[in-house]
């Protein structure tokens, strides 16, 4: 990935206790912001990105040259209104777009960490970038919000730092990784694993990248993130370019190249061993385990105003799930708001423009400010 | 019906917490919030209404009263409203029972079926009653157990569970219901409005 050198970071230099009991200091942690922090330095919202996310929400990504993963939600007059907000995502560690992971350049070795990275996990990656309030000298941010792993991450944050965080925005997300999430990201994994350029992780040295078991992993999970329904009325079986069948293993059917071309275009811009750890890190998720299986317990001390969402057609990541959040924030009195949008666009709605959910959390979060930052003068 | 938010208001006392069930679009919890208290949030089965008061910042789950009651803690609120929609349940009586779990008090309000207007309807054209509280035909009403004034009081009285206030709405008049004048409010008022105590 060329252009990397275009990445803000900070270099966190206090030491990090990872769950793994390795500890790490000195690390860059990349950013990007959008809007303005204000004179009060209220108005800041801290966005975690999902799995293959980074630190362009919006805008156009220097590196890739794409739009931001959340364009349609953050931006002038957007859900996340930077005329409004001072809006902060970083890339999570273990990720591979400038921060700390597994692509990063061993100084002693001068080689890339590669499985010399330690496995990392959400709260791992909350904990490094908790670093950035401090870096903007924030007391308290109005609000953390994040969709998929970035719901995850949230719930961390809110557990980790009850008190500096007006608002949290978990979405389509859990608080513990189940059996079939778990599945579907080892079998990703294995898929990286089982291509021969993988070789234990050493693929940078030798600058050949294990792209094919990268992208059948990618694959896999994009057929995840969409629903039965809006697959069949986007593709069906719809041939690709052709009248007919051709009675061979080309690609037939448009859902094929779909598929092909989502994977082909994902090695591009992604690291093979990240996706491993940032996988890991999602399936060693699970908030409640701390305390005995009592989620209720991990938000005890917050007085954080929680707002969940989830989808209707989202499978992956479903309502149940999303309402365990609600009903374990119910269940201790804390301030909790819940919506399920109507959508057939899968786990993908929340990257997408659906505007009821848009509109919702523009309003929502435009209402709340005035109420909690503007009527204290 | 402001008149109804007045009196409702009138019974919570301050900076209490309460939860106004089937919110709608938050109107009651809007008016509570500027009279009342800080501390309420609201329960909606529709998803457009409830999008509509988290727009308003308001706060506000999306779920209904017969299923979703059952994640709040026995006495989470000092009051649980149920404002106009008690006769739209299929089982009305396991959410007054719930209501008066999770609430310390329950404030119901009915539109009342005993209205004179109601019953000259039904006397004189001989077809299900459409005013302007009821105004939907029989096939395509939400109404599934319309019930008058006295109905409720005997549901209570059976029930024991206490009264310890019921006003009767009709217009803007607003009047105090007695076993007394039980009868006469049950032909007069347009809403019934019933503070309750487990």
């Amino acid at each position: 990935m060329d252009n990397l050198s275009k990445v803000k970071s900070i270099i966190v230099k206090k030491s990090l206790k990872l769950d793994c009991g390795k500890e790490i200091s000195n690390f860059p942690l990349a950013y990007e912001t959008y809007g303005k922090l204000n004179e009060k330095r209220d108005n800041a919202i801290l966005v975690f990105h999902a799995l293959t996310g980074d630190q362009y929400a919006s805008g156009k990504n220097p590196v890739t040259n794409k739009d931001g993963w959340w364009s349609y939600a953050v931006g002038p007059g957007k859900a996340f209104d930077t005329n409004k907000f001072f809006v902060i995502c970083a890339n999570v560690i273990g990720g591979c777009m400038g921060s700390y992971g597994p692509s990063t350049i061993d100084p002693n070795t001068k080689k890339p960490l590669g499985t010399d990275f330690p496995v990392i996990t959400i709260n791992d990656m909350v904990n490094a970038q908790y670093n950035l309030l401090e870096f903007f000298e924030i007391e308290k941010l109005f609000a953390v919000a994040g969709g998929s792993m970035g719901g995850m991450q949230v719930l961390q944050f809110v557990s980790n730092f009850p008190n500096k965080a007006k608002v949290a925005l978990p979405i389509a997300c859990t608080a513990s990784h189940s059996a079939q999430n778990i599945a579907f990201n080892e079998l990703g994994r294995q898929a990286i694993m089982s291509d021969s350029n993988w070789k234990d992780g050493l693929y940078e040295e030798k600058n050949n990248n294990p792209d094919k078991g990268l992208a059948v992993a990618r694959m896999a999970a994009h057929i995840t993130y969409l629903s039965k329904k809006g697959l069949q009325e986007k593709f069906g079986r719809k041939l690709q370019e052709r009248s007919d069948l051709k009675f061979g293993f080309d690609a037939d059917f448009q859902i094929e190249s779909y598929l092909r071309y989502q994977g082909s275009v994902f090695v591009d811009r992604f690291d093979a061993n990240s996706y491993l750890y940032i996988t890991r890190a999602m399936d060693y998720f699970d908030l409640t385990k701390k305390f005995n299986g009592n989620l209720s317990k991990a938000f005890e001390k917050t007085k954080t105003k929680f707002f969940v969402i989830s989808f209707t057609s989202d499978w992956l990541y479903p309502t149940s799930e999303n309402r365990d959040i609600v009903i374990s924030l119910n269940a201790i009195g804390a301030e909790v708001s819940f919506v399920e949008i109507k959508s057939d666009k899968g786990h993908d709605s929340f990257l997408l423009d659906i505007p009821d959910f848009l509109n919702t959390i523009k309003n929502y979060l435009n209402a709340t400010f005035l109420e909690l930052n503007e009527t204290r003068i | 019906m402001k008149q109804e938010f007045k009196v409702i208001s009138q019974l919570i006392e301050e900076k209490s917490q309460a939860l106004d069930v089937g919110c709608g679009d938050g109107e009651l919890i809007e008016y509570l919030l500027k009279y009342k208290t800080k501390d309420i949030r609201g329960l909606e089965i529709s998803k457009e209404k409830v999008q509509n008061c988290l727009s308003k910042g308001l706060t506000v789950i999306e779920g209904d009263a017969e299923n979703d009651l059952k994640q709040f803690p026995d006495l989470s609120f000092d009051y649980v409203i149920l404002s106009q929609t008690l006769q739209a349940f299929l089982n009305p009586e396991i959410v007054i029972k719930e209501l008066l779990r999770v609430g310390k008090r329950a404030i119901v309000t009915i539109p009342n079926f005993g209205h004179w207007k109601v019953r000259i309807d039904l006397l004189t054209k001989g077809t299900m009653p459409v005013t302007k509280s009821l105004p939907n035909e029989w096939y395509n009403t939400p109404n599934l157990h319309m019930c008058t004034i006295q109905d409720f009081y005997n549901f209570c009285k059976k029930r024991n569970i206490k009264i310890y206030k019921s006003l009767s709405l009709n217009g803007e008049k607003i009047s105090n219901i007695s076993i007394s004048n039980l009868k006469f409010k049950n032909l007069i008022s347009e809403l019934g409005i019933f503070l309750l105590e487990k």
